[in-house]
């Protein structure tokens, strides 16, 4: 496996940790899965249209965050409804749209080298993810608590969940490459949550879902080369069974 | 004394339902309204309104210098949620642009020890959580402090300590403070003005002799209230 898909692999897997620790405490665990879905039908189409597949993806993820996003302003219905309905539709139509090896490439990944450009785009977006997730993680614990007192304490609300909606749709966007549609959403919230069952302050939980995601990958990617399998489902197997070691470890709390 | 607040025609939509209409009155600073009325009869609506929180009709107009506390109804929060009382409350100072000695400062106005606040906050009693969102809302220093039901979740004794505890802090801060409750005879003793709000007819305003009439909770209420002065302190 080259080193740049290892790097570009641990980016992501480190920007995935920093978000998913926000959504799961931010009740998002459902919708985390079909956010990611919505990838596919952009995959199709750019494979369709000859364009390059991660375009195509980050492209129907952008569309998708904003639907998502008007959607929840207008209707006042819980965010994991309306990602639940919207994106297991857009799993369906995509499905239609890819075929063959393209379609198992682009739902479980491939550990395929990146081009300079990817390198390039998977770091920089990684650091502005976790840039973020830092920077806003005050206003996000706030709003998490209560979307009243965020607003009494001078929060834009709405803002701040769009701006976490594509901090989230960026980091799902990273790990299309290695993971693919189905797992990326995988790798955002299962460190998470085995960090939100072990921790017990805000900083514990964001350095262990990280270092989880992380450790999650690495051992995954290295053990599937060392076997000759897929590297995508092995670092999610990784990552459930820190989860279910974590479980064995009574509450904090 | 000067004019904080001044409400003109306040009235609250829920799509089609009128939940808050044609509330007016004004408040002096430094004072204590206490906020009345059935369930259902718009109470919170009316600390939301006050705090721009939810879209209205009519005026409500603040004094330029105003800086609001906002105390919630009991919050539904996750048991399990890995966030401190301190997180919590840093978080606030740092949004707010406050100093960091700020969370020192309001949790022994709150007399809320460091050590239970470091505890996470799904942990905490009842008592202790109502403390910590009031030391949330200390945070920042505002002149104002709305409070929706202090006492929600909290047992008797707890419940006359949340309001000694609120008028000490209001006294100590110079605060103005909005309260909806139904402790009666808490409200007798510490509030200047009554705003009952019922879904009958037209909000009433007025000194809890006024407003705290049995003849008029009964209209109010539906049924004949009985609740305790505290003579020894005086109205």
């Amino acid at each position: 496996m080259a080193p740049s898909t290892i790097v570009l692999a641990l980016a992501a897997a480190a920007a995935a940790g920093m978000v998913g620790a926000f959504a799961v405490m931010r009740r998002m665990v459902l919708a985390a899965d079909p956010l990611s879905h919505i990838a596919l039908p952009g995959i199709g189409l750019a494979l369709i249209f000859s364009i390059d597949p991660l375009i195509g993806a980050i492209a129907a993820l952008l569309v998708g965050t904003m639907l998502v996003w008007t959607l929840e302003n207008r209707t006042r219905m819980p965010t994991e409804a309306i990602i639940g309905v919207v994106f297991s539709l857009a799993l369906a139509v995509g499905s239609l749209m890819t075929s063959g090896e393209e379609l198992i490439h682009a739902l479980f990944g491939a550990a395929s080298q990146p081009k300079p450009w990817e390198l390039v785009f998977g770091i920089v977006a990684s650091i502005a993810v976790m840039l973020f997730v830092l920077r806003e993680r005050n206003r996000l614990v706030i709003s998490l608590v209560s979307v009243d007192l965020a607003h009494t304490s001078g929060i834009n609300v709405r803002r701040l969940n769009l701006m976490f909606l594509l901090a989230f749709a960026v980091t799902v966007a990273l790990g299309l490459k290695f993971l693919g549609v189905l797992l990326m959403g995988s790798l955002i919230i299962i460190p998470a949550a085995t960090a939100r069952h072990v921790a017990r302050s805000l900083n514990a939980t964001l350095a262990v879902s990280v270092v989880l995601a992380m450790l999650s990958t690495a051992i995954g990617s290295l053990g599937a080369v060392a076997f000759h399998v897929a590297s995508g489902p092995v670092i999610i197997c990784v990552a459930a069974i820190f989860f279910f070691v974590g479980l064995l470890r009574p509450r904090a709390a | 004394m000067a004019t904080i607040l001044t409400v003109k025609n306040l009235s609250v939509r829920f799509g089609e339902k009128l939940v808050l209409s044609d509330v007016s009155f004004t408040l002096d600073a430094g004072g204590t309204l206490a906020v009345i009325g059935p369930n259902g009869s718009g109470k919170t609506v009316l600390i939301k309104a006050l705090v721009g929180a939810i879209p209205y009709d009519g005026t409500v107009t603040w004094a330029p210098d105003v800086k609001i506390g906002y105390v919630p109804q009991k919050l539904d929060i996750e048991r399990d949620l890995p966030l401190t009382g301190l997180n919590f409350l840093r978080a606030k100072a740092d949004v707010t642009g406050s100093p960091v000695d700020d969370v020192d400062r309001v949790l022994a106005l709150v007399r809320l020890r460091t050590e239970i606040a470091a505890q996470p906050i799904g942990t905490l009693s009842g008592g202790q959580f109502q403390r910590l969102l009031l030391a949330f809302a200390l945070i920042g220093k505002p002149n104002v402090l709305l409070f929706d039901e202090p006492t929600a979740g909290v047992d008797q004794p707890g419940q006359e300590d949340l309001y000694e505890m609120i008028h000490r802090v209001q006294s100590a801060e110079h605060m103005t403070l909005v309260l909806v409750s139904h402790e009666l005879s808490l409200i007798y003793h510490y509030a200047e003005q009554v705003l009952c709000l019922s879904y009958l007819g037209q909000p009433s305003i007025g000194r809890p002799v006024e407003i705290l009439t049995p003849q008029r909770l009964e209209e109010l209420y539906g049924t004949p209230l009985k609740f305790h002065v505290h003579e020894d302190h005086g109205a």
